[in-house]
């Protein structure tokens, strides 16, 4: 054993030698005792922290805030505005001061709380949170056109189209979960299925004079199709080149749109796409129409009312088969080739059918929301499905949390709803003075929320998974263990 | 001597014939043969880099050979002349009167478990880490489910047939985790269990495959003593009372010698010995690989390798210090 290593311990010098030795001899003992930091009070560390941070602002800001040229007669006029400069300073000192010695050093810091308390509660016994906080939400949106009606009958209608847009959202969030976050296939163009849908109704409506509820389930085979034809080549594709091309295609499916102008109307879109009906009954004026053969009186609120429970019946269709396919071979299938494609093809899974089953049930569901968007606007055209509906949708997913069907309602509800109260955010106006404009810093704002909620809660706000059988007790998985799937 | 080798000859489970596996210019396999008996726990043993894992990936379709035929018979006493048969005929498998016969080189690989019924674990553990350890032996079921769920249909309006698999392949699962000593942590995410657990874990998995042979690839590596000798009991288990044979690659020679029915050494990709545990032991050739031998005796083990001399003829020795 000596022989190989001895020849060339005698090369080396002998100095460096000891000082290995005497650094093994040191490293044998006890660990070196260092004596620990004092650490500071309370108050003093959070006063440096404080100091630091306004220093750090002082720094930042001298130049933009504490200085400002102005173009004057012969040149630049120099203007000094050190109060301004030292009340940003004042703002961040005593921002940084509260946040320290309330939030980060309190005894009980309120993220150890909020742990704490959601640790504990499922030891407790009771119903989990989630269970309540989701029949809450059920609850609140089955009597939500009654509620504003009572409450807020001015903005009624307003309310009642953003709630109309928030759920097809929400329906939209939870089809691309089965593709993105059980499946864990990152797909970029899911905005396309929703396309295919919408046209799928208006053309056959418009071209033959079918009604929305035939429509309905022909969009959802069309849009399913189409999921099967993005997904043949994209399924060898792993990672980064899945989301390329899943981008590509949505982006095709919107050209030829744009193009094939015979066939789509191109650039113009397509018009008087028919409105649904209930059994029949239109909602409008006169003879036939809902209000006549209810005896009620006509008003533009009945149809956003019945649009609204269409919309929120497709969307609880939707999580009702994704919460049951979860459970089934096929949905426990999706779930382990996000978490290893490799060992699912070593059970004698066929991959390739597990993939085109996600995507053509994704797309279905996109299909379905696609003809309800049509059938609401009466007018379609390429613009609606640009990338950023991809983008806003697979951001509710992700911010939600993936494979989270509660967090897609809490995410499209704070994405959606968020956008839409910013530009009502007049209360602002007196922070900023009357000439601040908040709808033109919404973007800025929202994007700050999403930064936020990324920083704080990395895996989404919904972050752990629910086994989809249990033997004795159901356990969450926290997120830190789940797989995230391709392109993530 | 000559009886001890027919044993395994006379009705294979697993027969593999002049297996080639070129990777470019590099010959990881090289016209290797060799018979997997029935109802045997066979071992491939060999230094690091002899092609025991490339043979594997051959076997479950993971790689598809350059050259070679791999014929898994599923019953028994079937005779050579179907073998021939389905071979000519060019299909992938053919059923004969007491069973079936599977030519694997022409098979996919997940059509090999689910048809063929060849079951893998992995070299480095692959579990379904975020799902609970039931949910993974379920996965494992996946076809059986998806015949009773109607293809989902059936499952989703739930049928009673359904309901009643699911109820079955639960029970198999939970029986599976009482033998794996895993059962309290059923509820637990794979990725959270013990390394040894997660070993276990992955035997079961593939089990629920419902698998005639089961290929195990270094199933004892990274276990204690204690965990090792358990995964023999588990082992003796699967052969004797689930008439699975097993054929596994390995490194801990106490877990090898202990278990093995017949092993199969590999070097450099060829076959340097064939045996029963005995046999191998004392075969001069398997004490040149892994020790390595002498300098005169190189001349004469190499001779009798067919090694030919370069720059290769250094390499038996500098696998010094393996296993033993």
């Amino acid at each position: 054993m000596a022989d190989p290593t001895a020849s060339t311990l005698t090369n080396r010098p002998e100095g460096a030698e000891r000082e290995s030795e005497e650094r093994r001899e040191a490293a044998r003992g006890e660990p070196p005792f260092v004596e620990a930091p004092q650490s500071d009070s309370r108050l003093v560390a959070s006063l440096k922290e404080a100091g630091i941070t306004a220093a750090i602002v002082a720094g930042l800001t001298l130049i933009f805030l504490a200085f400002r040229s102005d173009i004057a007669t012969g040149g630049l006029d120099l203007l000094a505005r050190p109060m301004l400069w030292l009340s940003w300073i004042a703002i961040a000192f005593v921002g940084r001061f509260m946040l320290s010695y309330f939030l980060f050093k309190a005894e009980r810091p309120i993220s150890g709380y909020f742990k704490r308390t959601q640790a504990s509660s499922p030891a407790a016994g009771g119903i989990p949170f989630g269970k309540v906080f989701g029949i809450l939400l059920l609850f609140v949106a089955f009597t939500l056109p009654f509620l504003l009606d009572t409450f807020l009958p001015s903005q009624n209608r307003y309310l009642l189209d953003l709630a109309i847009l928030i759920l097809t959202y929400v329906m939209l969030g939870w089809g691309l979960n089965i593709v993105v976050g059980l499946a864990g296939l990152l797909d970029l163009g899911y905005v396309a299925f929703y396309a295919v849908g919408a046209y799928s109704f208006a053309l056959l409506s418009t071209n033959f004079g079918l009604g929305f509820w035939v429509c309905l389930p022909m969009a959802g085979l069309f849009a399913a199709m189409w999921g099967v034809m993005l997904g043949f080549p994209v399924l060898r594709l792993r990672g980064d080149y899945l989301a390329i091309v899943t981008l590509a295609f949505g982006e095709i499916i919107r050209i030829v749109l744009l193009n094939w102008y015979e066939f789509t109307g191109g650039p113009n879109g397509l018009l008087g796409i028919p409105k649904p009906t209930l059994f029949g009954l239109e909602f409008s004026r006169g003879e036939g129409s809902f209000s006549d053969f209810f005896g009620l009186e006509y008003s533009s609120v009945q149809r956003f009312v019945f649009l609204y429970y269409i919309i929120l019946a497709l969307a609880l269709i939707t999580n009702l088969v994704t919460l049951r396919l979860r459970k089934l071979p096929v949905g426990r299938a999706w779930e382990a080739l996000r978490e290893d494609e490799i060992a699912c093809r070593s059970l004698g899974i066929n991959t390739v059918n597990v993939k085109l089953t996600a995507f053509a049930t994704g797309a279905m569901f996109g299909g379905f929301a696609g003809s309800f968007f049509a059938a609401r606007q009466g007018f379609i055209s390429p613009e609606s499905f640009t990338f950023i509906e991809s983008a806003i949708v697979l951001a509710i997913v992700v911010l939600g949390g993936l494979g989270s069907q509660l967090g897609v309602v809490i995410a499209s509800v704070v994405m959606i709803g968020g956008i839409e109260l910013l530009r009502n955010l007049t209360a602002l106006q007196a922070v900023f003075g009357s000439d601040f404009d908040p709808t033109q810093y919404r973007m800025l704002i929202f994007g700050l929320a999403m930064v936020g909620i990324m920083v704080w809660k990395p895996r989404g706000l919904i972050s752990s998974r629910s086994p989809s059988v249990f033997y004795k007790q159901k356990k969450k998985i926290g997120a830190d263990l789940v797989a995230q799937g391709e392109g993530h | 001597m000559l009886t001890e080798s027919e044993r395994w000859s006379v009705d294979p489970v697993l027969t593999v014939e002049h297996l080639t596996m070129r990777f470019g210019g590099l010959t990881a396999v090289d016209d290797l043969s060799f018979n997997v008996g029935r109802g045997d726990i066979t071992a491939l043993i060999g230094p690091n880099g002899a092609g025991k894992t490339t043979v594997f990936n051959c076997v479950t379709g993971f790689y598809k050979p350059t050259e070679g035929r791999i014929a898994l018979r599923r019953g028994r006493g079937i005779p050579e002349a179907k073998v021939r048969e389905l071979t000519d005929s060019g299909r992938q498998y053919i059923d004969a009167d007491s069973g079936s016969i599977f030519l694997l080189e022409r098979m996919a690989d997940f059509k090999i478990t689910e048809v063929a019924g060849v079951a893998r674990t992995f070299q480095n553990i692959r579990l379904f880490g975020g799902m609970t350890v039931l949910e993974n032996l379920l996965v494992a079921q996946h076809n059986k489910l998806m015949d009773a769920s109607n293809f989902t249909i059936g499952g989703l309006i739930g049928l009673p047939g359904y309901r009643r698999a699911a109820a079955a392949a639960k029970d198999k699962a939970v029986d599976w985790l009482r033998h794996t000593n895993l059962l309290d942590r059923a509820d637990d995410p794979a990725s959270d269990l013990p390394y040894g657990a997660q070993r276990r874990l992955e035997i079961a998995r593939a089990m629920c495959t419902d698998p005639s042979l089961l290929c195990l690839d270094e199933p004892a590596a990274g276990l204690n003593p204690r965990e090792s000798a358990e995964l023999n009991t588990l082992l003796k288990y699967i052969r004797d009372e689930h008439d699975v044979s097993v054929l596994l690659i390995e490194h801990d020679m106490g877990v090898v010698m202990e278990i093995s029915d017949h092993i199969i050494v590999l070097d450099y990709g060829k076959k340097i010995s064939d045996g029963s545990a005995d046999k191998v032991r004392n075969d001069p050739k398997v004490i040149a690989a892994y020790l390595g031998v002498d300098d005169e005796e190189v001349d004469a083990i190499e001779e009798d390798l067919h090694i030919k001399k370069g720059p290769a003829n250094a390499a038996p020795a500098s696998t010094q210090g393996g296993a033993t």
